[in-house]
């Protein structure tokens, strides 16, 4: 398919804008001018309609097709929640920071603040901040604030302990605080090997983090010991709380023992996810790491008004350019408030269930390496299938086309051949059964006919891309022509 | 049964599934949780249908106040939107999709993100853009670690008159790093050229700049960019994109990694987020730049088509030395961007620049010419230029709010030595008569 730069035709406008209403100024000087206009597409308005209309189509997304990829959560978006995001479209994120301008913007803080508080009782937390912009930018603060809990301490601690199960995004984490990772392998049941935890626990650990339930989607029974063995070594406890969306009313993190968490608002909370953003990651904490948090603070007066506090000496600043992803942290509070209590615990259940009816009945025809009853996801391994030389990318190719989006294969990274399924709690039986049905002819097709599974897919606009010829002979710009 | 979710399942699906998974209830199925680990409690208020939750939020909402006349910038600006870019953006094939990480299923998306790439490398004047990070702020955080990265060193050194929350931000990221952040007080609303010069040696890593800078006014970093590269240092610049209408680009300029927010890009304001950070390089930084890169490639059939590529920078294969731990970005604001800028065009943009350009220089002119008001900008400037005035400008900016205009940021909270300071920014949205009444708004305040 043509590019949008590809269609365009000197001389051609899309938009026209306002008249101006004031005399025309003098032209900056030569050296701090552009010397010619950029070299931006020129086309009409139907053009740009028709291209990205048309790409549009060559999309898989949740509103056309189930998108079962594990540990993103790809569950239904209620409509009304972009709805009630667009009321608050237009406030300016700088009027609190005016001299009494927090009474322009009351609606707004009122909002996060609100939300903080929901967030904190969902989790079992004491205190939150909206402000990380995605999961990863939650951990970040997380564990900013452990290192500056112990540094307040006069402690310097320099590794942080992770599962080899754990999302890619905790380690990198930690290494972007200037820490050491140290990765404990996973036992066969399915968890972090308690013996070799013990081992590698000490006096330089900051923190540990853990994923709850894990990304094997099992729920670790030992995690209070765990946070107990931490807590001994003066170390903290992070979790990484992706996976939320399988524990809502069952477990609050904050109550077993937890001392910081971040909310994944995009995945349990239902806001679309773009194409792979924007998300937004809420980081919260027990009360000793709250003076911590990033600045500025939402706060309610006595009077009831919102307004700002800049953080005390110990927060570790800001993290944003104003207070987070606003639009989604409007989105997480309309779910909450339409879902209530029973709503988001009955998100949890059947979540629950539909992983694990996915799981049981595909487990005739699939390797399933740590055996259930699962949470909110299952892990499958195509090692079965490794025999007739059929990959789980093989898998995922036919499941394109039998109009599914795969599960998420090669992780986690301590599963050979891994197919991670996440049907989510908003699909319906009949959904699953179709793909559950794709899944079997799948396993079949790798016995009877593995060529038509190397040669997939053959309904989509294109067919397997070169992925080593796109790292080979970068292009990431199209060329000027 | 009544529903509160958005399950689908009736009671008599649920039983069935359960009888083939084969438990007897749902609660089964949580049975490996402890029940030492079972939520104490979870107080949350009842639910409520979709009606009556939009009532309540447009409640809250409306007690933000839709009166007041803005002249405040500083990182988030009031544009024009075209209506096809909601339209387009908001089509669900876009917006319910994640990252493309199967891509024969998702061209849409990547097609989209690589000409997002393409526009942003023209913007710019760079070889190379990622698909998108969180904001400005944390672009330049990302950009100064980039830069101790590249160089293996552990100084940097940044211009006081860039986004002072920006730097703040920066500061945040490097806190827990054996590393250096040396600020340079600014000369007269512009870099001090002498007091870098005398900083630059070969322990710098990169120097950051803003361009235009946070008092609006615009320089040409050339010089600097030599500077830096004589003593192998980046020259980091964060740019206002809908300047690079008219203003040179940071690649002209010679800078190494250019940055900046997209909110001005077909983003509405929305308190602040969702906006998306843009990053562009120079050809031979491409592996170290953060975040998720689309590339072109070919089918089995040599059909042109689209990847993520160089995914071994990443946090889901390199773990630990992945060269950022973003993960989620802020694509489909990224996609706003792209719609933006193609419905503007090449000549649109220009126009746009302008048009925002002679609006700040009739208000600059006139604020000007008011009793004791002096533009402090030494340098020519953009949509935001900085006043001093002859009073506290705190106290200024509250009695103008009182009347209903948002006269500008009053500096004092981050430059503490320019209490009689304010940054004003006008957009194109601002009307003669809406900068007129300013005017007579502030003459009013200061001197009656």
């Amino acid at each position: 398919m043509e590019l949008i730069f590809e269609r365009s035709v000197p001389g051609r406008r899309a938009v026209r804008l306002p008249t101006s209403d004031v005399p025309r100024a003098a032209d900056l000087p030569e050296n701090l001018s552009r010397p010619e206009a950029p070299g931006l597409p020129e086309v009409g308005e139907l053009d740009l309609v028709r291209h990205f209309t048309a790409l549009s189509r060559r999309n898989f997304s949740v509103d056309t097709t189930f998108y079962p990829l594990g540990s993103c959560t790809m569950k239904y978006n209620p409509k009304a929640l972009e709805e009630a995001a667009g009321f608050f479209a237009r406030s300016h994120p700088l009027l609190p920071f005016l001299p009494s301008g927090e009474r322009f913007v009351q609606g707004s803080l009122g909002l996060i603040h609100e939300l903080s508080r929901l967030l904190a009782g969902i989790t079992g937390m004491d205190d939150f901040s909206c402000q990380p912009l995605a999961g990863a930018h939650g951990e970040m603060a997380g564990m900013m604030m452990i290192a500056a809990y112990h540094r307040s301490r006069g402690d310097r601690r320099r590794s942080v302990v992770v599962p080899d199960s754990s999302h890619g995004t905790n380690p990198a984490t930690a290494a972007m605080v200037g820490c050491q990772v140290i990765t404990v392998p996973t036992a066969p049941y399915g968890d972090m090997d308690l013996d070799a935890f013990r081992q590698v626990m000490n006096g330089d650990v900051a923190a540990v983090m853990m994923t709850c339930p894990n990304t094997l989607g099992l729920f670790n029974p030992h995690v209070a010991e765990i946070c107990d063995i931490a807590h001994d070594h003066g170390a903290l406890v992070y979790c990484d709380g992706a996976n939320l969306n399988a524990v809502l009313g069952k477990v609050r993190p904050g109550d077993i023992g937890f001392d910081a968490i971040h909310v994944n608002l995009h995945k349990t909370f239902a806001t679309p996810h773009g194409g792979g953003g924007p998300g937004s990651g809420p980081i919260g904490v027990k009360a000793h790491l709250a003076p911590f948090l990033p600045a500025p603070r939402i706060v309610r007066g006595a009077d009831g008004g919102y307004g700002l506090a800049e953080g005390g000496d110990a927060s570790i600043g800001r993290l944003a350019d104003f207070f987070g992803n606003f639009g989604i942290l409007v989105r997480a509070y309309a779910y909450i408030t339409m879902l209530g209590r029973d709503g988001l615990i009955e998100v949890s259940e059947h979540a629950v269930l539909n992983a694990n009816y996915v799981m049981s009945r595909l487990q005739g025809w699939y390797d399933l390496p740590f055996p259930g009853p699962c949470m909110h996801e299952c892990v499958f391994s195509a090692a079965r299938q490794m025999k007739q030389d059929i990959h789980a990318i093989d898998i995922a190719k036919h499941l394109i086309d039998r109009g599914f989006h795969p599960p998420t294969v090669y992780f986690p990274l301590i599963v050979r051949e891994a197919l991670m399924i996440e049907p989510t709690e908003t699909e319906s039986r009949a959904t699953l059964d179709h793909f559950i049905g794709a899944m079997i002819e799948a396993a079949q097709l790798a016995e009877t006919d593995p060529d038509t599974l190397r040669r997939a897919p053959l309904t989509t606009p294109v067919t397997r891309l070169d992925e080593t010829k796109a790292a080979r002979e970068i292009t990431v710009c199209h060329p000027a022509g | 049964m009544s529903r509160s979710g958005y399950s689908p399942h009736t009671v008599a699906e649920i039983r069935e599934m359960l009888d083939t998974i084969g438990v007897e209830s749902i609660a089964d199925l949580f049975s490996p949780i402890p029940s030492g680990l079972r939520a104490r409690s979870f107080p949350l208020p009842e639910g409520m249908s979709e009606f009556e939750m939009l009532d309540r939020l447009e409640v809250r909402a409306a007690r933000d106040s839709r009166e007041i006349v803005s002249f405040i910038g500083g990182g988030c600006y009031d544009h024009l939107i075209p209506a096809v870019v909601d339209h387009l953006a908001n089509r669900a094939e876009f917006a319910t999709a994640y990252t493309p990480y199967q891509p024969e299923c998702s061209q849409g998306t990547l097609q989209a993100l690589y000409e997002y790439q393409t526009a942003i490398g023209r913007l710019t004047g760079m070889a190379a853009s990622n698909a998108s990070l969180y904001d400005g702020g944390t672009a330049l955080a990302e950009a100064a670690l980039m830069a101790l990265r590249i160089t293996g060193r552990k100084r940097l050194l940044a211009d006081c008159s860039v986004n002072p929350f920006w730097r703040q931000i920066v500061r945040t990221y490097l806190a827990n790093l054996d590393v250096e952040l040396v600020e340079i007080a600014p000369v007269h609303g512009v870099l001090d050229r002498d007091a870098a010069r005398a900083l630059f040696d070969d322990r710098v890593a990169g120097v950051l700049v803003q361009n235009p800078n946070f008092f609006g006014s615009i320089e040409d970093f050339s010089d600097l960019a030599s500077a830096a590269h004589r003593h192998g240092a980046l020259l980091v610049s964060a740019v206002y994109p809908v300047s690079l209408g008219l203003v040179k680009s940071p690649g002209d300029m010679g800078a190494d990694i250019a940055l900046g927010d997209g909110q001005s890009l077909g983003n509405p304001p929305c308190f602040g987020g969702p906006s998306f950070g843009f990053m562009a390089v120079r050809t031979e930084h491409i592996r170290n730049l953060p975040g998720r890169i689309v590339g072109e490639t070919v089918d089995r059939e040599g059909r042109r088509g689209y990847v993520l590529t160089l995914q071994a920078r990443e946090q889901h294969i390199r773990r630990h030395r992945a060269t950022s731990n973003i993960c989620s970005n802020q694509s489909l604001c990224a996609l706003r961007g792209l719609v933006f800028l193609a419905s503007l065009g090449k000549h649109g943009l220009v126009e746009l620049a302008r048009l925002n350009r002679d609006k700040a220089e009739y208000a600059k002119g006139l604020l000007g010419s008011v009793r004791g008001v002096v533009v402090v900008n030494s340098a020519p400037t953009f949509n935001e230029f900085t006043l001093r005035l002859p009073k506290d400008a705190e106290t200024v900016v509250e009695r103008l709010l009182g009347l209903g205009i948002a006269a500008g940021m009053p500096l004092v909270r981050q430059y503490p030595g320019m209490g009689d300071c304010l940054v004003v920014t006008v957009t194109e949205k601002r009307s003669r008569q809406q900068i007129d009444r300013l005017a007579a708004a502030l003459e009013e305040v200061l001197w009656s």
